[in-house]
């Protein structure tokens, strides 16, 4: 479903993500762990289409992200062929992200009525239904501006859902939160998991979310996967030093 | 210099109905004109294609960059030597809005480059049509606020319409000295125009310091 082939990117002279190679499944959860600055969201960033690549390519159900086929030669993307491979893949930004200036319901019908051409009516019933199930239906003409930081992530997380993903990027969807709201979206997120069969890319601080929910963890550091391994294994008896003292630091502080 | 109440009062209607007439709507079409080239501007300086903003660029440095006056001659006696021939008032409405135009696009970057990076990641991220993402995302944000800093350009418009009488069109100022010319008292009717001025200024302000309230409030 995804695979990242040699990807470097770098930022200036900061070499972020530095010859980067791995893949997922279809209906995969996979987690990204690692410190700040290890280039987990950069990997978001660019299956968003967010972020270029600096060299190296991505492929997401065999098209590649950067460059289309024209004739017998590869030329870089343009916004048409973008715009077909992105229909895919949504995303749950750490800030949420919604737009203020409409109401909830405008926030989940607008992009499948502009995007996908739903009818006003089917976009409705769809957005009622996935605000049923992110617990907001009273919710449906608040703007978001009235909304917690929960809620609105429950919004965003719904609205992401609207556009009927098969694979759903998260980005430290919690770090933002109020720590009495962090279980129940995170919660929510586990019942989306394991009743869709969407790809789940995860990037978080949580290690108990990441254990409970995770088919596979990815370890990184300086833009490099240090371990790859089942959750079980990576908590409880990481191969490597790195992952340990990351583990360490981490536990000792939450 | 005694102030005659008499002659003021008799002047005072005619300065009013001409005049007030005809600077408010001068720069009421002057403002719309500078609102709508100004997005257009600042839409266009952000174009992709080099050549596209480069351009917008030099037009707006160039016009910002040469008096009013200048370009209110250029448009009234130049351009009919290739033909095109406009009255005073479209004259004036069109070089005003022109000129402040340059500066109501600065306002418009300035509020578009305010909206949040992540506006426009959640709306690449949804798919969002590019057109349907300034309509229905960006602009939504950007304009509402800036719309005092618009309202204040509307203000010193109101106060170069006097620039018009030089072509002809006689607005509050213009149609004071010309009262004043024919009595040869000009006290009462330009201290009449002066506070004309005042008062549609001061109005206007309070409009604008409502609407940065309003603006904060939804902010």
């Amino acid at each position: 479903m995804i695979r990242f082939d040699d990807v470097v990117k770098r930022f200036g002279d900061v070499v972020v993500l530095d010859e980067l190679n791995f893949s997922v499944a279809p209906g995969e959860f996979v987690t990204l762990i690692g410190p700040s600055g290890s280039g987990k969201t950069t990997i978001l960033r660019l299956l968003m289409t967010l972020e270029k690549v600096t060299s190296g390519q991505i492929f997401v159900d065999g098209e590649c992200l950067s460059h289309m086929q024209r004739g017998s030669r590869l030329v870089p993307a343009d916004e048409k062929y973008q715009r077909k491979v992105r229909q895919r893949i949504g995303m749950v930004f750490q800030q949420f992200n919604l737009f203020p200036n409409m109401k909830v319901l405008q926030n989940l019908t607008e992009a499948p009525i502009r995007s996908l051409g739903l009818s006003r009516a089917e976009a409705e019933e769809r957005a009622l239904e996935l605000l049923e199930l992110v617990g907001l239906t009273e919710k449906v003409n608040a703007h978001p501006s009235q909304l917690s930081g929960g809620q609105q992530q429950r919004v965003a997380i719904a609205r992401a859902l609207a556009m009927r993903p098969d694979m759903l990027l998260l980005d430290e969807v919690t770090s933002a939160l109020d720590p009495e709201l962090v279980a129940g979206v995170l919660a929510l997120l586990k019942d989306i998991a394991s009743s869709t069969d969407i790809t789940f890319l995860c990037v978080t601080h949580e290690m108990n979310f990441a254990r409970d929910v995770s088919d596979r963890v990815l370890m990184f550091d300086h833009g490099q996967i240090v371990e790859d391994a089942v959750p079980d294994k990576l908590f409880s008896e990481p191969d490597h030093e790195r992952t340990r003292t990351f583990l360490r630091a981490v536990l000792e502080r939450g | 210099m005694i102030w005659d109440w008499d002659y003021a009062w008799e002047v005072f209607p005619k300065i009013v109905g001409d005049g007030l007439r005809t600077a408010v709507v001068a720069t009421v079409l002057g403002s719309l004109v500078a609102y709508t080239l100004g997005l257009v501007l600042a839409l266009l300086r952000r174009s992709p294609i080099r050549v596209v903003s480069g351009i917008t660029w030099a037009f707006i440095e160039f016009i910002r960059s040469t008096p009013l006056l200048v370009q209110i001659f250029f448009l009234f006696f130049v351009l009919p030597d290739i033909g095109l021939t406009l009255d005073p008032m479209t004259t004036g409405v069109i070089a005003l809005g022109l000129h402040y135009a340059t500066y109501t696009a600065e306002v418009y970057r300035a509020g578009i480059e305010a909206v949040p990076p992540g506006q426009w990641e959640a709306a690449t991220a949804l798919n969002l049509p590019r057109r349907r993402t300034w309509t229905a995302v960006i602009l939504p944000q950007a304009v509402p606020r800036v719309l005092p800093a618009l309202g204040n350009y509307t203000i010193s418009m109101l106060k170069e319409t006097p620039l018009l009488l030089m072509i002809g069109v006689l607005e509050i100022a213009g149609v004071a000295r010309q009262v004043g010319s024919r009595a040869f008292r000009y006290v009462e009717p330009v201290t009449i125009a002066g506070v004309l001025f005042l008062v549609l200024s001061l109005a206007a302000s309070l409009l604008v310091r409502w609407l940065e309230r309003r603006v904060r409030y939804r902010n």
